[in-house]
């Protein structure tokens, strides 16, 4: 095969430089999502079985069950859970992503990012604030309640917004972002608020009561993390760009379903190379110690994946009061980076860094030859279901996922070499 | 003391671990150090995996080369 990889990760590098997420409005799962169904459940990270699910995943599925009216209570849930009723796939294989168990089913509503340059979309959930979650594994009452609210406030009120405001290019969103000191993966302070400038003028243009825009305004301003369930998909549809991209040994997918770790490359089309999942290093909550934490979970380090989150920590000091470590380990973090990666984003620029590019594109290859693991920084899920989060910190994915893809590559590319 | 045993000045650099160089700049040795490691942490099967691939990249390049 006369590929030179070279020119292959260039022309990655080049189509994920390219896409322009746009935010284009927000429907119900079922009607956009390709390949949805009413028995699906989507899940964050590698493909999973019930029997092999963590605590926290366990827990999602369990409140969605309950929340699609699929079952009564958590006991009939899990019964149903175990049984060949229910199906379960990867966002990643459904052109969406989910952050931490990012358990999706048919009747919750997703954002909708559509790239400008051909028309693709990505999905995602929207984001449900901290604490007790769904998608830290809490399935309680409250928990349904407030994702039955925004099925049937929320979403529409900005589902009704968004074709009256300016139209939002999540990547220009996102670059001013990091120079207001976020990251977009465990800092979205400035993205949410940046957002919220933009929806504001639109939401109290809408025809909803004045009482339901007031709370779906006060409930973006009360969640910091708001914006992150758009720089997730964002982040994916500038990746699903270098898909699959002959010869390229690119990374494409880096994510966690809090069993296993899972990466994509470019050249080795739809496969998963799986490893075990970490346990996250970090700052946790008052009353827990490591012993609680479930290991690493969501699809939220395709943030990294595209240069952003672990990746650009230089350009949000502030983060390492959240995930732990010092300023100086944020830049070191960064700087160290670029050794994998091929390419520096044209437009994530880091300003502390005379508005270095951040580190672009992640080549199998370096990882491998320099043994350098990518950098994540992430939330931290309660091992056992319907606790939620417990901490943030800092976590790496298993060598043996870009060992294993490593030898396919070979396998696949160089077998007579 | 390091000068004593080696009848000059020294100069130094350093490969691998950072600090042997600390040591040596607290006796006021001049030292570089280089952060180097072994390719591949040292895995040798990920090393004869690599090779393949640059072997396999040689001959690509050769026969752009060759046209």
């Amino acid at each position: 095969m006369h590929i030179d990889i070279q020119q292959a990760n260039a022309a990655a590098v080049s189509a994920i430089q390219a896409a322009q997420p746009v935010l284009k409005g927000i429907d119900t799962a079922i009607n956009i999502v390709p390949g949805m169904k009413k028995n699906l459940i989507l899940h964050a990270g590698p493909p999973i079985t019930w029997q092999k699910m963590s605590g926290p995943m366990r827990g999602a599925v369990i409140g969605a069950l309950i929340y699609e009216g699929l079952a009564r209570n958590p006991e009939e849930a899990e019964k149903m859970a175990a049984s060949d009723k229910i199906e379960y796939a990867p966002w990643h294989e459904h052109d969406g992503v989910g952050p931490m168990a990012g358990v999706g089913t048919a009747s919750m509503p997703v954002w909708i990012l559509e790239d400008q340059t051909n028309g693709r979309k990505t999905f995602c959930t929207l984001n449900e604030g901290l604490g007790k979650v769904l998608r830290y594994g809490a399935f309680s009452e409250e928990v349904v309640t407030r994702l039955k609210w925004m099925e049937t406030v929320l979403a529409p009120v900005l589902k009704a917004a968004i074709p009256l405001a300016p139209q939002i290019n999540l990547k220009n969103m996102i670059a001013q972002a990091l120079q207001m000191g976020d990251e977009v993966h465990n800092r979205n302070k400035a993205a949410t608020s940046l957002l919220i400038r933009e929806l504001a003028p639109a939401i109290v243009k809408t025809d909803f009561p004045t009482a339901d825009k007031a709370k779906v305004l006060e409930f973006m301003h009360s969640n910091d993390h708001f914006f992150l369930n758009l720089s997730m998909p964002a982040a994916k549809m500038m990746l699903q760009a270098a898909e699959w991209i002959e010869g390229s040994t690119i990374v494409t997918t880096m994510c966690r379903n809090g069993t296993e770790f899972g990466i994509r490359v470019a050249g080795l089309k739809d496969r998963w190379f799986t490893g075990p999942a970490a346990i996250v290093k970090g700052l946790l909550f008052p009353g827990f110690t490591e012993e609680d934490c479930n290991p690493d979970i969501g699809d939220s380090a395709i943030t990294e994946t595209c240069g952003l989150g672990g990746f650009s920590m230089a350009a949000a000091p502030a983060i390492v009061k959240f995930v732990g470590g010092t300023v100086n380990d944020a830049m070191n973090f960064t700087r160290k980076m670029y050794e994998i990666t091929d390419g520096e984003s044209q437009a994530f620029q880091i300003p502390n860094m005379e508005f270095r590019g951040s580190p672009l594109g992640i080549n199998l290859l370096k990882v491998c030859e320099k043994n350098i693991l990518p950098q994540i920084n992430t939330g931290i899920a309660h091992k056992n279901a319907g606790v939620g989060q417990v901490g943030a910190g800092l976590v790496n994915p298993p060598m043996k996922c870009f060992e294993d893809a490593l030898e396919a590559y070979v396998e696949k590319y160089c077998k007579d070499e | 003391m390091l000068k004593d045993f080696f009848g000059k000045k020294v100069k130094v650099i350093n490969l691998g671990i950072a600090s042997f160089a600390d040591d040596l700049r607290k006796q006021g040795v001049e030292t570089i150090h280089t952060d180097w490691r072994p390719p591949a942490g040292g895995n040798k099967k990920i090393q004869a995996l690599l090779n393949k691939v640059a072997n396999w990249q040689s001959q690509v390049k050769s026969a752009k080369g060759a046209r």
